[in-house]
């Protein structure tokens, strides 16, 4: 154990618990926007793979990787037009449809891998981004700032996303649709429209999510995200629909899972027990989902289609 | 159902020269899926400046209106004008841009919001995407002090009472710079305080050349504020009238289409049928020829307060017998509480409201397990929280819920009929039910109890409140059921379907059922009841005899006080 608590060790397992963060928050941000208007996403994680098996591809026959973050998004956002048809235009049941979202992807990800790849190729992962002066701090530096641009890019949008739902007629009218959205119809907010752009963004995020899961690994394979965009879900309740509260729970998986790892290489962990030290991260968010989820309301008509009239 | 008005579409008050009316429909005709015509040919026209009351009873047709002026509904046929010029709203937006803006009975709010950004929601004055809060809530607290609609503005809508809310949505009218305002009822929700303090805020807004369009189907109410009156009757406009040249009896007979007289109930002379005034000094008496004394009248002296069950010559049908229950929440909510009730007879359950009425109305009906004593039916005691065993000893609940609990909205009125009948009726064969067989018997209830719908496969949602209850009213009584337990059965009912219900059980009474009538409209529970027992704190504070009483008396028992 004594090993772990050395200062390269414990700052290498934050550095990779906010790498490993990065997916989920990205994933759990474009969700809390969704659900904010009322539009809760069970298909995040199809989409995800998705997108991580577009970006893959692209990389993998363009070297670009570039393109390939770029792919991932698009593929995110048509599959936001999808999704947002579907729940929103649809009116669907968005907890089937979500599912059914989730399996074509989970599908379709596998089916074009093996088509299209067959043999895995590990591509050029994301070089990391060393910020002038502050990578150089002691400690934090290496813990913080020797990230790649996708995990800065993530974290900024946190206060980008409150800004946008706490101080923007925009971010007003995705909560009145998400809390009363019969009021938001009677003063003229298109409903429909609103919730349209709060999926198109919130799957153009779950997109990037997938591709910067797969920059991480360096690889695709089947089923890569092993149900990490039911988690981001998940986190969704557990930061309380805040961007905030979102960041806070996926650090803490991320953090969570970095230290399993770490023990795991050190030994800490018996090999025997490998696979259900895993598991860990998941339970403990589910654990704390259970003390911090039910104090706070969710969207009053989360997963409500909008009807107007009587 | 046959509609029997012989009015039709009638011109509105003056159609002189001079300015076009602020707003005004014509022909205006709303039909709705499952042949409902909410609106018939509808004419109404409103000046600017002058506060306009809608009046009718519930479902005549007077939201549905509101709901076509502000652009929620498209009409079927006919034209709608602001300032003369025909408009065409295709959303509540292009209305506001018109400058006409509703405040619903259901308030269209967004609880976790804030005032201000409620009021701004849809709306920006500047435009932009920015939103700032001090801008806005300092333009929200000048408009708040000139028309006296104080609210903070920085308050979450969800810390806010009904009146206060109430006022967020009446601000956002002001602050879309409405020229006309039309309110749903709403003075439903407020204290009387509340009540003056709205139609203070309405007079400043007229005085300034608004047009507030006021819809109520309270005579007081529109006797006080309105300038000038159109009333509508089933879908129809039937006439406009001046303010200054009528009065409470004209615009009942107007309202409901019949001397509310001749549906007058029996206990008249029973007891003093005061009218607590409800607004102002106008209050008018709504029944144009039974004697309403004023409130305060004292009839006789005070009766036998005892709190025992009384004991003349036929047996209780129902009786109970120190029975102690628990809330909602385990908390003891009735103690000891020991009342019989005779044949024929009608026991009022006086008291302020949340003192143990819905819990003992429970109790009776088996919906609710007793702790302690014993309900009896006859000789036949009831087993605690047997709603089954309770119906099979012929016991029928209003309950005071009606749409939770009376009835399954989305289900026909059939269904709904049958829903206690299914056992015992002819409309089934074994486990199949005779739909066929289940809708005459509907139709034969619908006619008897006046029921008003499509038909007998019209979904009870769609109903209006009055003929909901007449649903429930049909199924409860149609039985002919030895305990009647009927809680709060004229709330939100309009006068005609109020006294309709009262008739019923009434009617109920002389074909010898025992009836207890929950109510927290003291006049209602005064005229009708035979002895009154009042509710305090989960116990029987006393038992009058309902000709032998007073209001103070009543009251003082009602507070605790005696």
């Amino acid at each position: 154990m004594s090993q772990f608590f050395t200062q390269a060790i414990l700052t290498a397992t934050v550095a990779s618990g906010i790498a490993l963060a990065t997916p989920f928050l990205l994933a759990s941000l474009g969700e809390t926007i969704g659900q904010r208007s009322g539009v809760i996403n069970l298909g995040l994680d199809g989409i995800m793979l998705l997108s991580a098996f577009t970006s893959y591809y692209v990389a993998l026959n363009t070297g670009n990787l570039g393109l390939a973050v770029l792919s991932g998004v698009g593929v995110g956002f048509l599959m936001g037009i999808a999704t947002a048809f579907i729940s929103v235009t649809l009116k669907a049941e968005q907890g089937i449809s979500g599912i059914g979202v989730y399996l074509f992807g989970l599908g379709l990800s596998d089916l074009l891998f093996v088509k299209l790849v067959g043999t895995p190729l590990p591509i050029a992962s994301l070089p990391a981004f060393r910020i002038p002066v502050l990578a150089d701090i002691p400690i934090l530096g290496p813990m913080l700032f020797q990230q790649t641009l996708l995990v800065y890019f993530a974290f900024l949008l946190v206060p980008v996303v409150t800004f946008i739902l706490d101080r923007t007629t925009y971010g007003m009218k995705i909560k009145a649709a998400g809390e009363n959205p019969a009021a938001a119809d009677s003063l003229g907010v298109s409903v429909a429209r609103i919730r349209w752009s709060a999926v198109l963004i919130g799957c153009s995020m779950a997109g990037l999510a997938g591709t910067s899961l797969l920059l991480y690994d360096g690889i695709f394979q089947q089923n890569l995200t092993q149900s990490e965009g039911f988690i981001a879900v998940a986190l969704v309740y557990f930061g309380a629909w805040t961007a905030v509260g979102v960041m806070g729970g996926s650090l803490l998986y991320g953090l969570v899972a970095a230290v399993v790892l770490a023990w795991k290489a050190l030994g800490i962990i018996p090999l025997s027990a490998s696979d259900l030290a895993a598991t860990a991260p998941a339970v403990l968010t589910v654990l704390a989902l259970l003390w911090v989820g039910r104090r706070f309301r969710q969207p009053a008509v989360l997963g409500k289609p909008y009807e107007r009239g009587e | 159902m046959a509609t029997h008005v012989e009015t039709g579409p009638a011109p509105a008050g003056t159609a002189t020269a001079g300015p076009p009316p602020a707003v005004a429909a014509s022909g205006v005709t709303k039909r709705f899926t499952g042949g409902v015509v909410a609106n018939d040919r509808v004419t109404f026209e409103s000046r600017r400046g002058e506060v306009h009351a809608l009046l009718g009873e519930n479902g005549a047709g007077k939201t549905t209106l509101c709901n076509i002026l502000t652009g929620l509904y498209r009409p079927d046929e006919g034209d709608i004008s602001i300032d003369g010029r025909a408009v065409h709203f295709r959303s509540p937006h292009d209305a506001h841009a018109a400058g006409i803006f509703m405040v619903h009975q259901h308030l269209s709010l967004v609880d976790s919001l804030t005032v201000a950004e409620n009021v701004v929601l849809g709306w920006s004055r500047t435009g932009g995407v920015r939103y700032s809060p001090h801008r806005v809530e300092a333009e929200i607290t000048e408009i708040a002090e000139r028309y006296h609609v104080r609210v903070d503005p920085r308050a979450r809508v969800w810390q806010l009472s009904l009146g206060e809310r109430q006022r967020v949505d009446i601000l956002k009218a002001l602050y879309r710079d409405a020229r006309i305002l039309i309110l749903d009822e709403p003075t439903t929700v407020l204290t009387p305080a509340e009540i003056e303090q709205l139609f203070s805020s309405v007079r400043e807004m007229v005085a300034g050349d608004r047009t507030v369009v006021f819809i109520s189907h309270k005579l007081p109410e529109v006797l006080e504020i309105a300038d000038r009156v159109t009333i509508l009757r089933k879908g129809r406009s039937v006439t406009t009238v001046e303010r200054a040249g009528t009065d409470a009896s004209q615009l009942a007979r107007l309202m409901v289409g019949h001397d509310l007289a001749e549906g007058r109930v029996r206990r008249a002379t029973a007891g003093s049928g005061s009218q607590a005034p409800l607004v102002g000094p106008r209050t008018g008496s709504f029944f144009p020829t039974g004697g309403v004394p004023t409130a305060g009248t004292s009839v006789a002296g005070i009766g036998d307060a005892s709190g025992a069950v009384d004991s003349p010559a036929p047996a209780p049908m129902l009786r109970l017998d120190a029975v102690c229950a628990d809330g909602d929440f385990g908390r003891q909510v009735l103690f000891d509480v020991t009342l019989g009730i005779r044949p024929g007879e009608i026991l009022g359950i006086a008291g302020v409201a949340g003192n143990g009425q819905r819990e003992l109305a429970e109790v009776i009906a088996g919906l609710r397990p007793h702790t302690k004593g014993s309900v009896r039916v006859g000789d036949e005691p009831l087993t605690s929280g047997d709603a089954r065993g309770a119906i099979e000893r012929g016991i029928a609940f209003v309950p005071e819920d009606r749409m939770g609990t009376g009835v399954s909205p989305s289900l026909s009125v059939t269904e709904n009929l049958i829903l206690k009948a299914y056992r015992s009726g002819a409309a089934h064969a074994g486990p199949v039910l005779l739909m066929s067989r289940a809708d005459a018997e509907a139709v034969s209830l619908m006619e008897r109890f006046d029921i008003r719908a499509s038909g007998p496969h019209a979904l009870v949602r769609q109903l209006s409140g009055g003929n909901v209850q007449k649903v429930v009213l049909a199924r409860e009584l149609s039985s002919e059921p030895r305990v009647v337990i009927a809680a709060s059965p004229t709330r939100g009912l309009d006068v005609g379907a109020t006294e309709y219900v009262r008739s019923v059980l009434v009617g109920a009474a002389e074909r010898g059922a025992a009836i207890m009538l929950i109510s927290e409209d003291l006049d209602e529970i005064v005229e009708l009841s035979d002895r009154i027992a009042v509710l305090y704190e989960g116990r029987v504070a006393g038992i009058v005899d309902a000709g032998r009483c007073t209001y103070e008396e009543l009251g003082l028992m009602m507070a605790g006080a005696a």
